[in-house]
């Protein structure tokens, strides 16, 4: 297929002829992933909170309570109590308001336009989720509560967990670890309890050389040592490769399938074998879980520990960085030695906490980021069974979609059938493109940019995620933009976002003199402005 | 059922005809036939229209007691403040709450200045100069914080005060235990870290000593102690602050604290069942390298314009992977965004008085329980915003009771072998709301 299958209305108004065969049922509409119309006004500088704060200024105001008004000298002693307030910013709600919101226009998001970022499953989130999060009966219980007065949120938390176990083919779940890198380090922690509980203290983990920089790192403060295994030259991890590295001193392997690359580990089956023959465990990266829901179980495939990052499958908004969850799903050998406590359902039907007798301990200082789990449940409720499923079969057909209007004008690595999203290279093309100024090039055009320089076996990688949530008409504008890209000089990439509040960002300058807050900026004076002249 | 997958059937049948496939599940041939489900094989119920979904949420929701049903003086490190419309208006905007990590510096200004605005206050509130983009808690801060000292040092132990949040400290344990860093309590006497007794412990030389100011039982543990040991050991001081007590009190910095951290859960953030909530986390000069996570830097653009970019990114696990110290990559953006528009909102003037408001309340309510016969305090040392009582009847059995009169009591909590109620007071708290309760624990703890 040709990119002008699909009307655009950038080209041509919605519903005309296009002069190009469109095929059945791929009617012209105007995609919905481009920001390019999005309103930034003027590419000036948003003066910080800090110059806009008058000293004498103010927004807060405090309920009526009746409690009497004993002045700080007679609350705090007198060496303990600061003799002015922390100087924070004057400001009149109004300005905070108009701030802020000038600050949201110069930021991209996936309510603004396709955000096809590999790895990071940037899919559109149902407002029903945001809207159930924002419950008065969920955001106002303190989480020391006793399960009496918290039984709505216990019941969340179990039906949450067996449906995780059910995606996933596991046994037991905790839902405390706050993200997938923390569910990672939990894992491989339960990883190195049961180890022990069998007298054993194996210090190695084999990662694959595709693996995300988590994993590694994850490893590394669980105590273990990382041995890397080479992906072939299908991208895939070889059985043999794995069983040249095994031995009584490796404690398990962390793989993501599909992996970094977007491609199915055929012989998942063959490695599992292998490792648990040699008295190691499986851990899943459920990074990627969005291309097999419904699809393929990590417990058939062999894995003994799952985390998953419920900010990526089951719609859990990013915030710009987090906050995300990352359960851990185990099977049932490792089911006690979960941070604790776990919900569980007494004979009556009730919830409550329960303590699993060789819990590797708490991993959250409470029970997990919870109003996470209160979007991840509406989620699922809202897809159900086969919703999930229909999910992961079009985010592998939008990749795969993807891919095929990109030969040609990308080099693609690996060529084995895509998953959920797709990898490929401006090298090899006879360009001299850069990969960044590719992911630049799409800024410019409206669109997100892809995942660059990542995974690292792959030269000038674009790692490309689209999901499922975008539009057929979508992918096809971002296919068409990234083929645009493509055919560019590198001269005249480089020049590229002009379109954006800033141009390019001098991160070479960032690094070399680090201003880290306004007090850099500005000294003593920055501080001054509020400084002394306070009225309270 | 609902559905946001927005392809119709024509378009997936012509998709499919244009990749020369017949139907969907040849997408997936590369899957092994053994692990292939069919539809239906998950077992989980159908979806659901959006309204049932909206019914069966607002059910759930409703199984909670919260608000005027269950009035809350429990802390502990999650604090019930009122939480005004407009941090949850521009903290919920769908820029902010919809956005990945800022790895696009030119389409994610927004993130990146109200982040660098966000670490100038944070910065502010803990007396240090610099501070990171956010961990995940306080707990996770203080891991990290002990992690930094660990990698400071080169040694491989840090003392800890028996002040520090209890479920804290078992965090730290858990997610050390790889690393295996020694941790050795430093008990409490009166309410405040013994560190006379630290050295009689017979440890080699820690990282870092830890303790909380004001610590888990409220008390106002001095610095000053810990400082000096620390600086006769050559480890560091890590200090727990309290951002609003923070309205009050003297800074972690300026009484010689390298590193601070905080929950910053008080600063806009609904309870939520303890989560997300925001770990914070500041440093002297000379840690600032060794900061885990993200740190945002203000340089310029190709045409000299202020500009906002993820800086130091050599340090973090993307790059450095099993030689980076931290592992973290997902963290707390949002709620530390929302953090930076309740402290703006409160501003220089606001944040003193709502500590002070929280002060007031704890002094009243405080003195209203010591009233009752049998009521004693813990511990005696000053306290700001929470405090513990001894009473006649145990912790756990004054909740239950306290419960069914409509209040959240607080926390069972234990010292020096004696158990009490942890109570907090803020400044959502009225006097006919402490008057109740001092009369329902009258007749609760007889």
């Amino acid at each position: 297929m040709s990119n002008g299958q699909l009307s655009n209305s950038a080209s041509q108004p919605a519903g005309r002829p296009s002069g190009v065969a469109v095929p059945t049922g791929l009617a012209g509409a105007a995609p919905g992933g481009k920001a390019a119309s999005a309103p930034l006004l003027g590419r000036q500088e948003e003066p910080t909170i800090f110059e806009l704060s008058v000293p004498g200024r103010t927004s807060a105001s405090f309920r009526s309570t009746g409690v009497p008004e004993w002045p700080a000298e007679e609350l705090v002693p007198p060496n303990e109590l600061r003799p002015e307030p922390p100087p924070l910013v004057e400001v009149s709600e109004r300005d905070l308001v108009a701030h802020m919101t000038r600050l949201s226009h110069r930021q991209y998001s996936v309510d603004l336009g396709a955000y096809p970022l590999g790895s990071c499953t940037m899919k559109y989130n149902p407002k029903a989720c945001d809207e159930a999060a924002s419950l008065a009966g969920f955001t106002g219980a303190h989480p020391a509560a006793p399960p009496s007065c918290s039984q709505g949120w216990l019941e969340l938390m179990w039906s949450l967990g067996e449906a995780l176990c059910k995606l996933t083919g596991m046994e037991a779940v905790s839902l405390q670890p706050p993200a997938g890198a923390a569910g990672e380090l939990t894992g491989l922690l339960m990883m190195r309890a049961w180890h022990r509980s069998r007298g054993r203290s194996p210090g190695k983990v084999l990662i694959p050389d595709s693996a995300h920089g988590t994993n590694p790192a994850s490893v590394s403060l669980a105590g273990y040592e990382t041995v890397s295994v080479p992906s072939d030259e299908r991208g895939l991890v070889p059985p043999r490769a794995v069983r040249e590295r095994l031995s009584d001193d490796v404690a398990g392997i962390m793989l993501t399938n599909p992996n970094t690359l977007g491609l199915f580990e055929e012989h998942i089956c063959e490695i599992a074998e292998a490792v648990h023959a040699a008295g190691g465990l499986l851990y899943y990266d459920g990074a990627n879980l969005n291309a097999i829901m419904g699809v393929a179980k990590p417990g058939a495939m062999g894995f003994d520990i799952v985390h998953l990052n419920l900010h990526k499958t089951f719609a859990v908004p990013h915030g710009g960085g987090g906050p995300g969850a990352g359960p851990v799903a185990v099977s049932a050998p490792l089911a006690e030695f979960l941070p604790g406590p776990v919900v569980a359902r007494s004979e009556d039907g009730t919830f409550c906490w329960h303590e699993p007798r060789q819990s590797i301990g708490r991993v959250h200082g409470w029970h997990g980021n919870a109003l996470a789990l209160v979007r991840a449940w509406a989620y699922i409720l809202l897809n159900g069974s086969d919703g999930l499923r229909k999910v992961s079969q079009t985010a592998v057909l939008n990749a795969n979609w993807l891919l095929s209007r990109l030969k040609g004008s990308y080099a693609v690595p690996f060529e084995g059938p895509a998953m959920h999203e797709v990898v490929v290279s401006t090298r090899g093309t006879g360009s001299q493109l850069k990969a960044l100024d590719v992911g630049k090039g799409l800024l410019e055009k409206g669109f997100h940019s892809p995942t660059v320089y990542f995974p690292l076996v792959v030269p000038e990688a674009l790692m490309i995620e689209p999901t499922e949530t975008e539009s057929p008409q979508t992918v096809a504008a971002l296919a068409e933009a990234l083929v645009e890209v493509a055919s560019q000089r590198p001269d005249e990439a480089a020049l590229a976002p002009r379109t954006t509040p800033v141009g390019r960002v001098d991160e070479a300058r960032a690094a070399r003199s680090l201003v880290l807050t306004w007090d850099d900026v500005a000294g003593a004076g920055g501080r001054r402005a509020s400084d002394g002249t306070y009225s309270c | 059922m609902a559905s946001y997958v927005p392809h119709t059937e024509a378009e997936v049948a012509s998709m499919l005809a244009g990749l020369g496939l017949n139907s969907i599940d040849d997408l997936f041939g590369v899957v092994p036939e053994a692990l292939r489900l069919a539809a239906g094989d998950l077992q989980l119920p159908a979806g659901l229209p959006e309204a049932d979904v909206a019914g069966e949420m607002a059910r759930l929701a409703a199984s909670n007691r919260t608000g005027q049903e269950l009035v809350c003086f429990a802390g502990g490190g999650a604090y019930d403040h009122d939480v005004p419309a407009v941090t949850r208006a521009l903290a919920g905007r769908s820029e902010f709450v919809t956005s990945y990590t800022p790895y696009q510096a030119e389409v994610a200004q927004g993130v990146l200045q109200a982040l660098f605005e966000y670490q100038t206050l944070v910065a502010r509130l803990a007396g240090l100069p610099a501070a990171n983009a956010s961990v995940y808690d306080g707990a996770s801060a203080l891991v990290e914080a002990v992690n930094l000292a660990t990698a400071a040092t080169g040694r491989r132990s840090a003392w800890v005060s028996a002040g520090l949040n209890p479920r804290w400290r078992q965090v730290l344990a858990t997610l050390t235990a790889g690393r295996e860093t020694e941790i050795h309590d430093v008990a409490l006497e009166g309410g405040v870290t013994a560190w006379h007794q630290a050295r009689a412990l017979g440890h080699t030389a820690p990282a870092a000593l830890v303790l909380a100011c004001p610590n888990y039982l409220g008390c106002i543990d001095p610095l000053a102690p810990a400082v000096k040991l620390a600086d006769e050991l050559g480890a560091l001081v890590i200090s727990v602050f309290d951002p609003v007590a923070a309205g009050l009190l003297r800074t972690p910095g300026e009484q010689g604290a390298s590193v601070a951290v905080a929950e910053g859960q008080p600063l806009g953030t609904p309870l939520q069942f303890g989560g997300p909530y925001l770990g914070m986390m500041a440093v002297s000069k000379d840690h600032v390298r060794r900061l885990p996570g993200r740190l945002v830097g203000r340089t310029v653009d190709t045409e000299g314009r202020a500009a906002y970019v993820t800086t130091l990114r050599a340090r973090e696990q993307d790059i450095r992977r099993e030689r980076a110290s931290s592992n973290i990559c997902t963290n707390e953006t949002l709620v530390a965004v929302t953090a930076m528009v309740q402290l703006a909102w409160l501003g220089t003037c606001g944040l003193r008085e709502l500590a002070l408001r929280c002060a007031r309340g704890t002094r009243y309510l405080r003195e209203g329980l010591l009233s009752l016969p049998g009521v004693e305090p813990l511990v005696d040392a000053p306290v700001v915003r929470e405090f513990a009582v001894c009473l006649p009847v145990a912790p756990e059995v004054v909740v239950d009771k306290m419960a069914e009169e409509g209040f959240l009591a607080g926390l069972p909590v234990e010292a020096g072998g004696r158990e009490g109620l942890l109570i907090a007071v803020t400044e959502k708290r009225t006097k006919a709301e402490m008057d109740a309760y001092v009369a329902a624990m009258e007749k609760v703890a007889n």
